[in-house]
């Protein structure tokens, strides 16, 4: 019991941190469990930002300046679909993972 | 938060393994994105405690401590406490359980924080069942809702845990819902300012649970707030605000139709639950004095 309660703090001493505590910043692969993904027809949007604050994973980008107005990070996308049901225009559509465009 | 291993935008890490279309982690993402990093958060075992991590990797940027599901808010007066005694009258402390750790096993503790006016944030994120168990019952799943320990949908009411709390007359406590996002960041805006306890009490969609396609999480929770199924209003020293007012509520069937759950319910039910959800409504406009 000593040792588990040590072990994840062994390189930590230098800070004084007793007891099982979580030091890493991480993020999981969440990318990969995506089955269907969005894909935004960026002549039909309006750049309202809507997709942005309502994406649970804050992956969405929209930036007004660019001809490719929406950013996706893929890395953590979960393709759970809430920005394509939520796009007022219809603009975001949900699409197989594995399809070509 | 020593080593950051891979950078996020806000306070809560991107890779997180909730559930595709949780609610959860947009309330947190919206909640901690309005406290910022002057915060101590207390979660409970919980979805919620997915965000506490696994091992030494952790999900937030902000100071936490992972507790037991029955001593949420006593853990955070006693963090508020020993802050103050340190001289340190900033930072905020946070109590995030959701409604099993609040209505069933944690209101006692939950109680006497709001009696001995600590200063201290509670949010109770709804999502009307042990999730993270294995959708049993709580005593905040609504009537007719199957879980698995109420197959043939469940016979009695929610508890109603605003009213408990208005009860202890507290000086803030709110109701608010991902069906309007800027409402629930100005309440949570709100009860940071407070100074005594404050509650909030915020309905979250849960997919899994719910029996919902991921994708209609916010289509689900403003079907909610149409229909009167969640009310929104606020409690601020003494006086009610009803946030969302409406000539005439949407058909509760409109509501259970986007969700599995709700099956079970037949026209009977149904007509009850509609005439149970109509006077709900207008005992909170009549609390409010708007009749």
């Amino acid at each position: 019991m000593q040792r588990q309660q040590e072990k994840p703090t062994s390189k930590l001493r230098r800070f004084r941190l007793y007891g099982p505590c979580s030091h890493v910043f991480d993020a999981s692969h969440t990318g990969s469990w995506r089955v269907e993904r969005p894909d935004v027809a960026f002549d039909k949007c309006v750049k309202c930002g809507i997709c942005a604050t309502c994406c649970p994973a804050n992956v969405i980008t929209v930036d007004k300046g660019s001809a490719e107005c929406v950013r996706i990070m893929w890395d953590y996308c979960k393709g759970c679909g809430i920005c394509a049901n939520e796009c007022p225009q219809k603009a975001i559509a949900m699409i197989p993972e594995r399809s070509v465009k | 938060m020593f080593d950051i291993v891979k950078e996020a935008s806000g306070l809560v890490s991107h890779g997180v393994s909730a559930c595709a279309g949780c609610g959860l982690e947009l309330i947190i993402r919206n909640v901690l994105g309005v406290l910022g990093e002057d915060t101590t958060i207390v979660i409970p075992p919980g979805c919620s405690a997915l965000f506490c991590g696994y091992g030494p990797n952790a999900g937030m940027r902000v100071s936490g401590l992972q507790g037991n599901l029955e001593n949420t808010a006593a853990y955070a007066a006693g963090i508020k406490a020993g802050y103050a005694m340190q001289g340190n009258h900033h930072t905020t402390v946070l109590g995030f359980a959701g409604d099993g750790a609040t209505v069933d096993i944690g209101i006692q503790s939950l109680s006497g924080v709001m009696e001995r006016r600590d200063k201290v944030m509670y949010i109770c994120y709804d999502n009307e069942a042990y999730m993270n168990t294995g959708i049993q019952g709580s005593s905040s799943s609504p009537v007719g809702a199957w879980t698995t320990t109420t197959p043939g949908g469940k016979p009695t009411r929610r508890k109603d845990l605003l009213r408990i709390a208005m009860a202890h007359d507290i000086p803030y406590c709110a109701s608010a819902s991902l069906a309007n996002i800027p409402d629930l960041r100005k309440k949570v805006q709100k009860a940071k300012d407070t100074d005594g306890p404050s509650l909030l009490h915020i309905h979250c969609p849960c997919p899994t649970g719910w029996r919902y396609h991921p994708s209609k999480t916010i289509e689900v929770a403003k079907s909610a707030v149409q229909s009167g199924a969640w009310l929104l209003y606020e409690y601020c020293d003494g006086n009610i605000t009803v946030n969302t007012k409406f000539k005439e509520l949407k058909p509760i069937e409109v509501y259970f139709s986007l969700q599995g759950r709700f099956k079970g319910v037949n026209d009977e039910g149904m007509a009850e639950i509609q005439q149970q959800v109509k006077s709900q409504y207008e005992a909170l406009l009549a609390l409010a004095g708007l009749e």
